[in-house]
């Protein structure tokens, strides 16, 4: 049988065998809601058997394109004041679940205070995109690959979450779980996102590796922060690398390699080596494990090197 | 199925449509409302060419829920030429060849609109990052930059800092 006919017979043959649009299919149109108060959305969700919370819909919409499901009910956060609100409330920074990216480089005395924190929510997407994704959403969308996660994390950051049981809040780091699962229960949802205000001498800092310029999803993300004495030496460091594995990983070696010493050559090669062991990454596209393992390392130098740059900027 | 009641203010003007509840600001515009200018690229938030500035942000409206735009205030293309002609960005992208199928194009006026909004004089590299997240596939972006850059020294001889 000659080529062609061939292949114009397998093309029958798939035409034939996949199910027909599904036209026939009952289609209940997906509500909104957009309550006002953390009340009202905890007693919409309560009430509801498939709904969706959302912030930016910045992953939310594609999914939906790419086939998710519609749920019953989308519910729009960004009506609840608290969720679109940036406040330094004592010690702390209280950045609400649904509060826009471009917000936060706004904020002078935030990107004083947690540049960190703010570059790495700055380099989600487009501008386009900074105008609706969040803190929160880049959270509970629990891509392995959030570039705020690590940032957060590093900052010890709280998440407040609201749900039929009243308020609870819980560490950055615990809630998500795996790839796309969190360990917010059915009918909760993230508040805010607090962080304590830097000590002096302490600052942050995340950097993120993509083979282009803007647009693009982490083949590494390093976060690091650190709080040195008057002689330059770490009194505390923390370092969590995002998109190495399922969820954020810490590198705890780096505090005990650290802590008491300063930013020596010898030190940061040893960092970077248990930078690159704790690492559990993929092979996919956008890199190989044995590629992410050594950016990792390489990623997390170089982000300690700015955080410490800016501690010792930042004076006592 | 019941439709979505929203009251907004499109380009000045104050505007009400029925929408659907799972209806995208982006269907609406171009369905309901009938803005054609604003264009469906990858309805995916990566393309811009359905770039409005919503409530003072640039936004893809693909990735806005039309019941969102409620007491929202929306600009398009559409909105851009004044009484006395075209935006200095159309009359630069004109002068510039800045495109050549034109789909893009209305998104990269709103985005360059935007910028300039907030950052009058900006650097190339400003430009090339405010524009990051629109795709044109013909020009090689080079002329919609130098477009956009012309547009602001234009804009910032008619007006000139006080």
């Amino acid at each position: 049988m000659p080529a062609t006919l061939r292949a114009v017979l397998r093309g029958l043959e798939s035409a034939l065998s996949s199910p027909p649009e599904e036209e026939l299919r009952v289609r209940f149109a997906m509500r909104y809601v957009a309550p006002t108060s953390i009340e009202e959305a905890v007693s919409v969700l309560d009430g509801a058997v498939a709904a969706q919370v959302y912030a930016g819909a910045t992953d939310f919409i594609p999914q939906l394109r790419m086939g998710r499901p519609e749920p019953g009910v989308a519910v729009d956060l960004k009506r609840i004041d608290r969720l679109t609100d940036l406040r330094r409330e004592g010690n702390t920074w209280v950045i609400g679940a649904a509060t826009p990216s471009a917000r936060l480089a706004e904020e002078d005395d935030l990107v004083a205070e947690l540049p960190g924190l703010v570059e790495a929510a700055g380099l989600i997407g487009s501008d386009q995109i900074q105008s609706r994704a969040s803190l929160g959403g880049n959270l509970c969308n629990a891509s392995p690959a959030a570039d705020s996660v690590p940032a957060m994390v590093v900052n010890d950051g709280r998440a407040v979450i609201a749900g039929p049981g009243g308020m609870r809040t819980i560490p950055v780091a615990s809630v998500v779980t795996g790839p796309g699962t969190t360990s917010l229960a059915s009918g909760e949802f993230l508040v805010e996102l607090v962080f304590d205000r830097p000590p002096p001498q302490t600052a942050d800092a995340y950097l993120r590796f993509i083979p282009r310029t803007e647009m693009d999803i982490a083949v590494v993300g390093a976060g690091a922060r650190l709080t040195l004495d008057e002689a330059g030496r770490c009194q505390e460091v923390s370092v969590a690398l995002g998109a190495v594995a399922p969820t954020v990983v810490m590198v705890p070696a780096a505090e005990d390699i650290l802590v008491g010493h300063t930013l020596t050559d010898d030190a940061l090669k040893r960092v970077a080596a248990e930078a690159s062991a704790v690492c559990n990454p993929i092979d996919d596209k956008r890199g190989t494990k044995a590629y992410r393992r050594q950016v990792a390392g390489v990623l997390a130098v170089r982000a300690l090197k700015l955080a410490a740059d800016r501690a010792a900027r930042t004076g006592s | 199925m019941s439709r979505t009641h929203v009251t907004c203010t499109i380009n000045g003007d104050p505007a009400e449509f029925l929408c659907e509840e799972d209806q995208t600001l982006l269907d609406t515009l171009r369905d309901v409302v009938g803005l054609m200018g604003v264009k469906e690229g990858c309805a995916t938030g990566d393309c811009g060419a359905c770039s409005v500035i919503l409530n003072g942000r640039l936004n893809c409206s693909c990735l806005v829920f039309a019941p969102e735009a409620e007491g929202a205030t929306i600009e398009t293309v559409e909105g851009m030429a004044g009484p006395d002609g075209l935006h200095p960005l159309q009359e630069t992208f004109l002068e510039g060849a800045a495109l050549q199928c034109g789909i893009c194009t209305p998104g990269f006026l709103v985005a360059g609109k935007a910028l300039l909004d907030r950052n009058p004089d900006p650097t190339e590299e400003e430009v090339r990052y405010a524009v990051a997240g629109n795709l044109c596939r013909c020009t090689g972006y080079d002329k919609i930059v130098r477009s956009i850059l012309d547009a602001a020294d234009r804009m910032g001889e008619a007006a000139p800092a006080s």
